[in-house]
């Protein structure tokens, strides 16, 4: 087994032992956290590996959240189907907005994405009806059952929180040491380049943006069944900045690196939280710090100076 | 004609940037196994020529065939995949990446992400244009003559049956350009070379025929010594 294989697992199993020995307080943080580290995973393989920097990430964690929160709320859906019309709702989503928005490049490609991302918001408001608009919905403990599991019980949601974030870990692991996954970091360095040695770049690109969208729809779409609640804000333009924050943080283009900006981003605001609300000038602050001090993030500089190994 | 198949010819090429007639109505044919040369005046259209046959940027008009088949709208990316190789006059590579990396991405799309077989056929290519004891540094910590070389193996890398260099041997110091020219005799073997080199005694020690642009159209095409001898040449070369 390959010395970077071993660390993620390693990782895995210290998070499923933390489990045992965390107050109740942390390991709930520590669920929300594994859940939103998906999120930012996902966010990682469009802007860290493969260089496309998205503003509206937000949609497609909704997607996945309203997806399988309204199949349960209009349709009386199990929550593991549910689950699965989430992620379903996230890969035809995320293809239609990958190929819209692959047209463009750059900063438009950043707007581009912002005011899809707009859209998706502005139409969870104008359905009220269904979505309930700001306030949004619960999902009822009765429902957040699979397969005899209660999913509002800690110790079970816990666990599913991890299995969920070690099939993502483990697949970046797997992905970023494919053929397709160096193409990515190709693509990310010198575009024409890769499309001068032969890759078709668009093809990959669209890849990317379907995984990047899948892995934030799967993340929304859980974060629904977990924690039991589904809402607006979590389509909000502030939701999808997170995610960027969470990578740069953390250290864009490595496999563990979103986790570990997730970590720390919602520590700091938890803790900052007890002496100031503004949450944002915060994050704005370890922004700047970042951008001039460690533009590689926490784990960029880690694997630098460290652990060149480390993917 | 005779024995000999065309590998690459184009018909009526032509690129117009605005107003600007970079290439204007060129006619080309390449046989296989030929190392040509492509000189001419900078401003000549060669890049532009050249992009245009290896699909980096559109034709304005005309056809290109390689292999039998119009490649005149077909995407670049499939065009290498065909077997067209070209390395940038201005160097491109993956600046934050490590030599090997770099090669190992213009191998990987012939043998796969097997990190063993990349690795050996790198270090080979490496090995031969000179760079292996680099092969962990940052490419772009590179001094500049060493980053050509990291072209030009990326450009064998992809084991192509049209290699176009454009100016290679810039930057490169005269025991690196003795190198090269080996290198490319050598390659040559079983490659197809179309070379645009502004070094004189490169293009006579390697070039089988010359082709001459001037003013984005061709003025003279012939060997080496004919070449030498054609008054359009001297004119567009001394008068600017
Ligand atoms: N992308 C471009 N946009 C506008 N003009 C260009 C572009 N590329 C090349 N040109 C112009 O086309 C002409 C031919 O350029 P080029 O093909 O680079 O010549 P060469 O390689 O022979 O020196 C020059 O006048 C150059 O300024
Ligand atoms: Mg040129």
């Amino acid at each position: 087994m390959s010395r970077a294989l071993t660390f993620h697992i390693g990782a895995i199993i210290v998070l499923a032992v933390l489990q045992f020995i965390l107050p109740v307080y942390h390991s709930g943080n520590l669920a929300r956290i594994m859940v939103l580290a998906v999120y930012a995973m996902g966010y990682n393989v469009m802007f860290g590996y493969t260089g496309l920097l998205s503003l509206g990430h937000a949609m497609f964690f909704a997607v996945g959240m309203y997806g399988a929160g309204l199949s349960i709320r209009l349709f009386d859906m199990a929550a593991a189907p549910a689950f699965g019309i989430g992620i379903i709702a996230s890969i035809l989503f995320s293809l239609g907005v990958g190929l819209l928005a692959l047209r463009t490049i750059g900063v438009a490609f950043m707007i581009v994405t912002l005011m899809f991302s707009q859209a998706i918001y502005l139409l969870i408001l104008y359905f009220n009806p269904l979505t309930r608009g700001d306030e949004g919905f619960v999902i009822p403990q009765a429902v957040r059952q699979v397969a005899g599991f209660d999913l509002s019980d800690p110790v079970t949601r816990y666990f599913a929180a991890l299995l969920l974030f070690a099939i993502a870990l483990l697949g970046m692991v797997w992905l970023v040491r494919s053929r397709t996954g160096r193409v990515l970091v190709a693509i990310r360095e010198n575009e024409e380049r890769a499309r001068m040695l032969g890759y078709d770049s668009w093809a990959h690109k669209l890849f990317a943006v379907v995984l990047s969208g899948t892995m934030a729809g799967a993340a929304g779409a859980a974060y629904g069944l977990l924690f039991g609640s589904v809402g607006a804000s979590f389509a909000e333009v502030p939701f999808s900045i997170l995610p960027l924050l969470y990578v740069l943080l953390g250290g864009p283009g490595t496999v563990i690196g979103p986790f570990v900006g997730t970590l720390f981003m919602f520590y700091l605001r938890d803790i900052s939280s007890s002496f100031t609300d503004a949450h944002l000038l915060v994050a704005g602050i370890v922004l700047v710090l970042l951008t001039m001090y460690a533009r590689r993030g926490i784990m960029g500089v880690v694997r630098e100076r460290w652990a060149k190994w480390l993917p | 004609m005779a024995a000999v198949t065309t590998l690459l010819s184009t018909c009526g090429l032509s690129r117009h940037f605005g107003g600007l007639r970079a290439v204007e109505n060129v006619d080309f044919d390449l046989p296989e196994g030929e190392i040509r040369a492509l000189i001419g005046p900078n401003g000549a259209g060669k890049t532009t020529f050249v992009s245009m046959l290896c699909g980096r940027i559109p034709a304005s008009n005309g056809k290109i065939t390689f292999a039998g088949r119009d490649v005149t709208r077909m995407p670049a990316h499939k065009r290498v995949q065909m077997g067209i190789a070209y390395t940038f006059q201005i160097t491109s590579i993956f600046a934050a990446l490590s030599v090997r990396e770099n090669v190992e991405l213009s191998v990987q799309r012939r043998l796969g992400a097997d990190r063993g077989q990349l690795g050996a056929a790198s270090d080979a290519l490496l090995e031969r244009v000179g760079l292996l004891d680099r092969a962990e540094q940052v490419a772009a910590d590179m001094a500049y003559g060493h980053q050509r070389l990291l072209e030009i193996a990326m450009g064998l890398g992809q084991n192509p049956r049209l290699l176009i260099l454009d100016e290679p041997t810039q930057g490169l110091s005269d025991g690196e350009i003795a190198d090269f020219i080996r290198l490319i005799r050598e390659v040559a073997r079983d490659t197809t070379v179309l070379l645009i080199e502004h070094n004189i005694d490169v293009v006579m020690a390697l070039a089988q025929k010359i082709t001459v642009m001037n003013f984005g159209a061709i003025i003279a095409e012939g060997t080496p010594e004919e070449i030498h001898a054609n008054e359009a040449v001297q004119a567009a070369y001394l008068g600017g």
